[in-house]
């Protein structure tokens, strides 16, 4: 029973705050309300009995990327007038698209096939037992290649952002060989035709 | 006592708030990256919710390559951001047509 109200408690934060992600006016606001969804959430798979992954996501989302999120946000400096455009063109549709998909996903989700007996073989565990030791043991034995896959491609994301938002301004002095490489005569040297010097009275030169 | 249609019933109103979102956002590439976040989260709810109720560890560990990826694709998406503020001084969807989609 405890539970089920606790579960309802945060399933009610977590909507909330993914809706007021949507419909906030200021970036920053929506960046806050997205870290709260995500707290809620790591409190329903604390309930589901995931506990790595809902520390895992406080962790990874909430310290990580969304921090990444809000720096971007500050550092950006949007024209919030023009940004808000056509949220009242798009609400009509929006709302639309949101409640067939509701309707949907409801026939599929609430009928009797999800009560059934198959859907409750959960594992009854002591407090001696560790989700995160279990799914070490998968993970490192059944899943090795994948996970190697993986930290392949958080490499490739580090080097893709890192490339992409180094900015192309010179700050050093450094030399481009292609440069060196691709100079012709005319580039370096240039002759120059000029009357020949003629001796003054004065005896100084003038050109 | 949570059953999982109630799990799954959260998850799928989360996905349709970050798809009405989707459509309310066009203007704000910020707020579509973040969609994209919640839309994520709740497929991975319903991960969660399965491993959970069947009783199988395999579900969790697919949870954790989607945040693997999720969170690459986060840095990349903001990356582009930020080049794309730099050359175009705005963050609107309708200002990317030089390529005439």
């Amino acid at each position: 029973m405890i539970e089920q109200i606790v579960f309802y408690l945060f399933s009610g934060l977590l909507l909330l705050s993914a809706s007021m992600v949507v419909v906030m006016r200021n970036p920053i606001h929506s960046a806050l309300f997205l870290v709260l969804s995500f707290f809620a959430s790591a409190a329903i798979w604390l309930l589901l009995q995931a506990e790595f992954l809902a520390i895992t996501l406080v962790l990874v989302y909430v310290g990580a990327v969304m921090v990444l999120f809000l720096f971007v946000v500050m550092m950006l400096d949007i024209n919030l007038v023009k940004v808000r455009e056509g949220f009242a063109r798009f609400l009509p549709v929006g709302i639309t698209v949101a409640v067939l998909m509701v309707v949907a996903m409801g026939l599929v989700v609430g009928s009797d096939y999800f009560l059934s007996d198959t859907y409750m073989a959960i594992k009854s565990v002591g407090p001696d037992y560790s989700n995160t030791k279990e799914l070490g043991m998968t993970l490192y034995t059944e899943y090795l290649y994948q996970f190697e896959i993986a930290g392949a491609i958080l490499l490739v994301a580090i080097i893709a952002a890192i490339s992409l938002s180094m900015s192309k301004s010179k700050v050093n002095k450094s030399i481009s060989p292609e440069d060196q490489v691709f100079v012709k005569k005319a580039d370096r040297l240039r002759v120059v035709k000029m009357q020949s010097e003629q001796k003054t009275k004065s005896g100084g030169s003038e050109a | 006592m949570i059953t999982l249609p109630e799990v799954l019933s959260l998850a799928a109103l989360l996905f349709c708030i970050s798809v009405a979102g989707i459509f309310l956002n066009r203007k704000n590439v910020i707020i579509l990256l973040m969609c994209i976040e919640l839309m994520l989260l709740s497929v991975n709810m319903n991960f969660i919710a399965f491993s959970h109720f069947l009783g199988d560890i395999h579900g969790q560990i697919f949870v954790f390559f989607i945040l693997t990826v999720a969170a690459a694709e986060a840095a990349i998406g903001l990356a582009i951001l930020v080049v794309m503020f730099r050359s175009k001084e705005s963050i609107n969807v309708d200002d990317l047509d030089s390529m005439k989609g």
